[in-house]
């Protein structure tokens, strides 16, 4: 070993495809699972999860439009990017949250695999939730799952990585854009993945990536009358009924999962059914 | 010459014309004639569609089997529909082949008919299938021997390859030869057509080109008169008429054979073209056994029993 | 006989003769009709005549009810193959279809809505949501949901009136399918074919307490929304009502799905075919005198077309023929209630005042009960209220686009997501709105269809889930991945 200090990362936000600070200018302490501190992470505001609303608002008739095909490579991408920069990610989970690397590694693991996984519904989901419905009478009458629009999340504390990810890719997989808040506790991976993103191929805005309190900005997520839908997996329970009565203004989806399967992404989906009559 | 100010006899305006015609939705068609036939017409408003039923038909005989005596009986008829009642309406017109236009015409004056035209189906009635010179033959021997009204087929062949012009050139010819002497009906063979958007398409081309009338089938294919292809043909009389202030009549034919039938296509015209097409200058209705189906309806509702075929002449 | 000079339709009235209205009711409980306490009228609106007396459920009634289907639930119906369940919903469908002309004339009746509606669109539709679902009973494992999913127990269903049976079928049926048991509360207004429902229950033999109908007015709506022992909340109304409904069970684990308002575009495209989009937007709007959440309430017109296509939807509409709910010739009947009525009037009044400029069909209307005249107003922006809230009525709020994406973002600028139309005869335009428009429910050159197998439901503030098809179903389920 040199005597060489490192250079340390400043942990910021990520908001349509850049990294600004919070507009607060208020930061909070995280430190590793032996109390020594890291990393001084933004302490997300209101303005803040405004400003990505709009990010997000902005980029989702683009990234609606794409392709599944082309969705589906993004994700993709994400994944490969994940695996390229895989040993970060288990050095961060390992300083945070003092897991063994074996763990640490499986959970990086999991997450590049689930990815994969979730890349691989960009495709499918439309065939396998779609419909096309025999009326009686001369219509053509099918139902497909579109995507929500804008939703907003609440990852889950832990595992940090991993629920980050359970929360972001089917959420976007089907076209909708997202503002999600990290683990409040161990952000870390969280903004690292950010730079995932940022060297991926998603375009900008869809994505948005705040650390900070839940306590402070779910209220604020549950009643921005911009957000379609809101994932609250990552909330106490305790806290889900003041959600839903805040989010009830303009009856946003509100839904909190307990597992990954299709369902999660078609949470975030609306069903649209067209009739088209049949003639000469 | 001037089309109304719609064409000027060119195949390029007369495209042009055609083309923007909007569309028409088979379905949502269908969907509003079938609506319009849930109407119930009941009481004085069904006598009244009875006697303005029979007034409209064409009371029509065009069999290869037809002779002078099957042509008198149905002339007697057509002027006395119900030999017993004198309130019962004298039919429109009688409708033959060119043939039987004198016999028709000479014994509708001797019953006391003179108000009852006679309608002679012409251009190689029923496939169209002649030169051209064979039809305008055709037409001045029916006008000759006295038809005041030329039913006249298109070439359907031309229609369906889009030689619109050829369709067009044929009934402004055919028209002129009338002139004032007999109102022109011009048959698409709707059946034959298929769609929709040809039958106003022909719809449309017949009345920029003269037609007095316009007319669904010969009676020879099947399907003929349908409720939406009659829908439609009303809805183009009407556009025809906010378009130009002149209306054309509409003759549906073939397939209404009983009263309820018929009543369907009062509805239908009142509902479609309004209540200035009620009238036998303006809706007629080519059929044969349709006539005694109306007058055994009508006797039921005089005499508030079920009439018998008995009581009704076969002729 | 006096024939008359012209083709007026003589009156058609559909007779009254084959329903006994009862001069009260009472509840349907564990299978069978209870005594109410408080009693309300229930009057024609057509004519403001009294039809009968309805109870007005307490908190009493509506845990007997609950208690009721709690115990069909547990004791009859969650322990019945699906096959069995699904064979009572047959039975039911049968039923109905059986008793339709009464079911018609009662609903009609009831409601005020013409007999050749209550005949030919909501019965039939009821009947047809029963046989659909009944076939769904034995068959949930592959609807797709998932493989572990169940029913969620007593589902709590508060219905509108503006299609009283047909809002019925479309709760109950896939509720029974799925294996739940209900308890229902149909409109204040419009109890009476709910009650008649029930008749078709005991006919059915259905088990005691699987099916209960409590009456009464808001106020016993909430009772079921409150009541600890509901485990699912479905509702079809009003936007506001829904969002008192997504609060009061916010702290509960009862799942909802929610049926709510609509305003409708109806996009005409100027390559359409002219008439039947005028017949469309006629079907749009004044079907069922606009009572319907999915009307087409925003005509928007390429301007192109825009003259000539108001001269035609004023020449169709002086055809409608509004009057008496009874006559079989009625296409517009009576609205529903007075208060309806009165909504109708204070939003058209400002339409009045801000400018729009109205216009109504000339018919005559009758004297007794509530009427109102199929209206359009012309010259309305996106800023008008016409153009914004949900009238719920016979009247038309008109405007224009220029370009195809200007119709798409006039459609969408609206906080309801229901359904909408469009109207053209090119076939990639077509795909290109659909797609583009932000509605549960598109109808493409065609508008307000309905069909057991085809889901129904709304983005946005329309509600929550779907009815109808596969997808209906994952409503009267749990296990179906999120909560």
């Amino acid at each position: 070993m040199n005597n060489r200090i490192d250079v340390k990362k400043t942990y910021k936000l990520f908001i349509n495809g850049a990294f600004p600070r919070t507009e607060s200018g208020r930061t909070y302490e995280v430190k590793s699972a032996k109390g020594v501190f890291i990393a001084n992470p933004c302490l997300a505001s209101r303005k803040d999860l405004k400003d990505a609303v709009v990010a997000a608002r902005a980029a989702q008739p683009g990234w609606n439009k794409a392709t599944a095909y082309n969705k589906g490579q993004i994700l993709y991408r994400l994944a490969e990017m994940l695996e390229g920069r895989r040993a970060q990610f288990v050095d961060e989970i390992i300083t945070v949250t003092g897991v063994t690397k074996a763990k640490a590694e499986q959970e990086v693991s999991e997450s590049i695999d689930r990815l994969v996984w979730y890349a691989g519904w960009s495709d499918k989901i439309s065939s396998l939730s779609g419909a096309l419905n025999p009326v009686a009478g001369p219509y053509y009458n099918f139902t497909i799952p579109e995507s929500m629009g804008v939703i907003a999340a609440i990852a889950p504390e832990t595992p940090s990585l991993l629920g980050l990810i359970d929360t972001v890719a089917p959420i976007i997989v089907s076209g909708n854009t997202l503002v999600v808040l990290a683990s409040t506790k161990a952000p870390l991976s969280a903004m690292s993945f950010a730079e995932v993103i940022a060297t991926s191929d998603v375009p900008a805005g869809v994505i948005n990536i705040l650390t900070g309190k839940k306590d402070e900005i779910a209220p604020w997520m549950a009643s921005h009358m911009d957000i379609d839908g809101l994932d609250i997996t990552g909330l106490t329970t305790k806290n889900h009924a003041e959600i839903r009565i805040s989010g009830a203004e303009n009856l946003k989806r509100i839904f909190s999962f307990k597992s990954h399967d299709p369902g999660r992404i078609l949470a975030f989906m609306e069903a649209k059914t067209v009739w088209h009559p049949i003639g000469l | 010459m001037n089309f109304y100010g719609l064409v000027d006899g060119t195949d390029a305006s007369l495209k042009h014309y055609l083309r923007e015609l909007s569309g028409v939705d088979q379905v949502g068609a269908d969907a509003r004639a079938a609506m319009l036939a849930t109407r119930s017409i009941k009481t004085t408003s069904k006598r009244w569609a009875i006697d303005t039923a029979i007034s409209m038909v064409d009371l029509t005989t065009l069999e290869g089997a037809d002779t002078v005596g099957k042509v008198q009986a149905l002339c007697t008829k057509a002027v006395r529909p119900d030999p017993t009642d004198s309130s019962v309406p004298s039919v429109g017109a009688v409708c033959v082949y060119n043939d039987m236009v004198a016999t028709a015409r000479k014994h509708l004056d001797l019953v006391g008919g003179q108000h009852v035209g006679v309608a002679a189906v012409s251009t190689a009635f029923p496939s169209g299938r002649a030169s051209m010179p064979v039809k305008i033959r055709d037409t001045q021997d029916a006008l000759d021997a006295g038809a005041s009204e030329i039913d006249m087929v298109i070439d359907r062949g031309a229609f369906l390859s889009g030689n619109y012009i050829d369709v067009f050139n044929e009934i402004v010819a055919i028209k002129a030869l009338c002139g004032e002497r007999a109102h022109l009906k011009v048959i698409f063979e709707t059946g034959e057509l298929v769609t929709y958007d040809n039958v106003r398409k022909a719809s449309f081309l017949a009345m920029a080109a003269g037609a007095d009338f316009i007319k669904t089938s010969t009676g020879k294919v099947v399907p003929a008169a349908t409720a939406p292809v009659v829908l439609v043909m009303l809805e183009a009389v009407r556009d025809f008429y906010s378009m130009t202030q002149r209306r054309i009549g509409v003759k549906p034919a073939g397939g209404i054979r009983n009263t309820k039938d018929a009543i369907k296509q009062l509805v239908l015209v009142n509902e479609t073209a309004g209540p200035e097409w009620l009238t036998p200058s303006l809706f007629r209705i080519g059929a044969s056994a349709l006539l005694n189906d109306l007058l055994m309806q009508r006797m039921k509702m005089d005499d508030g029993y079920y009439a018998s075929p008995a009581y009704v002449t076969i002729d | 006989m006096e024939i008359p000079v012209s083709f007026d339709y003589a009156p058609a009235p559909e007779s009254r003769a084959i329903v006994s209205i009862k001069p009260k009711y009472g509840h349907f409980i564990a299978g069978k009709f209870v005594a109410g306490s408080k009693h309300f009228p229930t009057i024609n609106p057509a004519t403001e005549e009294v039809l009968s007396h309805i109870a007005l459920a307490g908190k009493a009634e509506v845990d007997a009810a609950v208690k009721a289907a709690r115990k069909a639930y547990t004791t009859t119906w969650s322990k019945m193959s699906g096959k069995e369940r699904g064979k009572y919903l047959f039975r039911i469908a049968r039923i109905m279809q059986e008793r339709a002309r009464e079911f018609a004339v009662l609903e009609t009746l009831d409601n005020g809505k013409p007999i050749r509606e209550s005949r030919d669109v909501d019965v039939p539709l009821a009947a047809a949501h029963f046989f659909y679902h009944a076939g769904w009973a034995d068959k949930l494992e592959f609807a797709g949901l998932g493989t572990s999913t169940k029913p969620h127990g007593v589902a709590g269903q508060i219905i509108p009136w503006n299609f009283p049976l047909l809002m019925l079928a479309w709760k109950v049926a896939p509720a029974l399918a799925a294996g739940n048991t209900v308890v229902l509360k149909p409109a204040e207004s419009t109890s009476l074919t709910a009650l008649l429902f029930a008749e078709v229950c005991q006919q059915a033999e259905l088990p005691a307490g699987v099916v209960n109908i409590v009456t009464g007015d808001g106020s016993t709506g909430a009772l079921i929304v409150n009541h600890p022992g509901i485990d699912k909340i479905a509702f079809t109304g009003s936007t506001d009502v829904g969002k008192i409904i997504a609060r009061a069970v916010a702290s509960t684990p009862k799942s909802v799905t929610l049926e709510l308002g609509g305003k409708a575009a109806n996009i005409i495209f100027e390559d359409a075919a002219l008439d039947e989009a005028v017949e469309g937007i006629v079907n749009g709007i004044f079907f069922n005198q606009g009572h319907v959440c999915c009307a087409g309430s925003r005509l928007i017109l390429q301007e192109s077309i825009a003259d000539e296509v108001l001269e035609k939807l004023k020449v169709r509409m002086a055809k409608i023929r509004v009057g008496d709910p009874m006559d079989k010739n009625t296409d517009v009947g009576a609205i529903n209630s007075k208060e309806q009525l009165t909504k109708i009037i204070e939003l058209t009044a400002a339409g009045d005042a801000e400018g729009a400029q109205r216009w109504s069909a000339p018919c005559e209307l009758p004297t007794k009960g509530f009427w109102f005249a199929p209206t359009i107003f012309t010259g309305v922006t996106q800023a008008h209220r016409i153009a914004r809230e949900e009238i719920f009525g016979p009247v038309l709020s008109v405007l224009t686009f220029r370009t195809p994406q200007e119709a798409i973002d006039k459609a969408n600028n609206t906080p309801f997501g229901l359904s909408a139309g469009v109207w053209s005869e090119k076939g990639s335009r077509i795909l290109w709105a659909t797609q583009q428009l932000r509605a549960g429910v598109v109808w493409a050159n065609t508008f307000n269809k309905f069909d057991p197998t085809s889901p129904f439901g709304g983005y946005k503030e329309s509600g929550w889930g779907r009815e109808g098809g596969r997808h209906g179903l994952s409503a009267y389920l749990k296990g179906v991945g999120h909560e």
